[in-house]
């Protein structure tokens, strides 16, 4: 009971202290953008892994409604998460300090819809957007802006199907994008292309019909791959290495699980972890999200228990999930059928 | 009491876990940030396990990528003891940060242990996610407060 109590008062102090340094940087925009946004928009709103920012035609076209609306829904599947616990004057001083880089007035829309043709409106997206927005408006693959791995393009086309972008854009705001382009982004004037503002009028129409992208990203249902195996450790660790190299996997590191942290020849061998690589594979996934290296190069562990020995791994389904990112999932997917069938062949 | 006690640490796990992953920025060029993080994570009481060079491979193989590291970390008594416990969370285990350079500047990421908790209901180990998570999320808080 005693060390309940002395839990407890921890708990409470640490409570404490997080709302005292919360209630500190209620007014300090710039702190709760360094605390909460800098990590993927970067410190100077230049953009990372999330997208750039501090573009002056982003921020001539961006209302404060819209950013708003974004930061409390963020991009579901798309990386940005959503910020529920960020009060309103928290979520008004970010914007504040996002607006202070452009030294530009917001842009008051009116929020009325727009009158378009929907139809025309698809004959020209088809023309004009697909190459860069693809087919379904599902945007450009990868993820934002990766300074640290060269790309094509300085930054990739947004999903416009995403129901968190739907829901914060106006199509007023639409159309001020679609006319005014957006400098330092491959995305041009509509003007440049030819088109008019009618035309506007009609992409905007049908960018509001564009299917919502709502499929639900993946949940695991266990954490790890597990498998037993009849044979020997020495025997099992064998067939694990003959069957990552038969998919042209390269063993790169074995060591325990308590390496590093006991002295050399001391380790136990209970637990022998195998890693093991692909790097097409791995730049490819580094491609899709520069994140997901947290959880590469691929590890199994083998794990004397009472039953046997068995072959245990990350569920890698459980990614998409944490990275709120849907573009993982077929990567995933791979790595999970990888990851089964080099355990199923070490072990039956 | 119990339940009075279970409700309080139940709103403070949900006020605190509320993220899968947790980033940080930091404004200091890769090796002075691999030092602070390594600091970092020693002043909260964790042994540094390994530092896994996952670029060296990938430039090794022609693709191009910045300087890319996963530092591991952890309790050795607390390591042996889960690892043996709890066998499925193993590959989970050491603790770890990745860290990579985005230009001049540094990124920091770490999961939370948010998307385990449905799998393990037992206190003990929900205990641990708790400090781990209030330790990662220090650890990074302070490298991105270093100069």
């Amino acid at each position: 009971m005693k060390k309940q109590i002395q839990y407890l008062f921890t708990v409470l102090a640490l409570m404490t202290a997080t709302t005292l340094v919360a209630q500190a940087d209620h007014s300090d925009g710039d702190e709760l953008y360094q605390q909460h946004c800098a990590a993927c928009h970067g410190s100077d709103g230049s953009g990372g892994v999330g997208v750039p920012l501090n573009l002056p035609d982003f921020l001539a076209v961006a209302s404060d409604d819209y950013l708003r609306k974004t930061v409390r829904n963020g991009r579901p599947g798309r990386v940005m998460p959503a910020f529920p616990l960020l009060s309103e004057d928290e979520v008004g001083a970010i914007i504040q300090t996002v607006r202070g880089w452009s030294g530009v007035p917001p842009p008051d829309y009116d929020s009325k819809p727009l009158k378009g043709d929907a139809v025309r409106g698809k004959q020209l997206f088809t023309q004009y957007c697909v190459a860069c927005h693809g087919e379904r408006g599902q945007g450009g693959e990868g993820t934002g802006v990766t300074f640290s791995r060269p790309r094509e393009a300085p930054i990739m086309a947004p999903a416009l199907n995403n129901p968190g972008f739907q829901q914060s854009v106006s199509d007023a705001m639409l159309k001020a994008t679609l006319l005014r382009g957006r400098h330092g982004t491959p995305m041009p004037s509509i003007t440049e292309l030819g088109l008019k503002e009618g035309d506007a009028d009609d992409l905007v129409a049908w960018l509001r019909q564009l299917p919502a992208d709502s499929a639900p990203v993946r949940k695991s249902e266990s954490p790890v791959i597990r498998m037993e195996s009849s044979y020997s450790f020495e025997e099992t660790l064998d067939n694990l290495k003959k069957a990552i190299s038969a998919r042209n996997f390269r063993v790169i590191r074995e060591q325990t699980l308590d390496s590093g942290f006991v002295e050399k020849n001391k380790e136990s061998r209970r637990q022998y972890i195998v890693y093991f690589c692909s790097f097409s594979f791995l730049n490819e996934a580094l491609s899709i999200d520069p994140r997901v290296g947290l959880f590469l190069p691929c590890r199994v562990t083998l794990q004397e228990t009472e039953k046997g020995i068995e072959l245990v791994t990350i569920n890698p389904e459980n990614l998409s999930h944490l990275f709120n990112n849907r573009e993982l999932d077929k990567a995933c997917e791979r790595m999970h059928r990888l990851y089964t069938e080099i355990l199923e062949e070490a072990t039956l | 009491m119990r339940i009075w006690l279970a409700g309080i640490l139940l709103m403070v796990a949900a006020s605190v876990n509320a993220q899968d992953l947790y980033m940080a920025r930091s404004q200091m060029a890769f090796p002075e940030t691999m030092i602070a993080l390594q600091k970092a994570i020693k002043v909260q009481g964790y042994t540094l396990s390994r530092v896994q060079r996952v670029d060296i491979g990938l430039t090794k193989s022609g693709f191009k990528t910045d300087r890319y590291r996963v530092v591991f970390f952890g309790k050795p008594e607390e390591i042996r003891e889960l690892g043996d416990r709890y066998l499925d969370l193993v590959p989970y285990l050491p603790l770890k940060i990745a860290i990579f350079a985005e230009g001049d500047e540094t990124l920091l990421l770490a999961s939370s242990f948010e998307h385990l908790r449905p799998f393990y209901t037992q206190a003990d180990i929900r205990k641990h996610f708790d400090v781990w998570e209030t330790d990662l999320q220090h650890i990074l808080e302070q490298v991105r407060l270093s100069e």
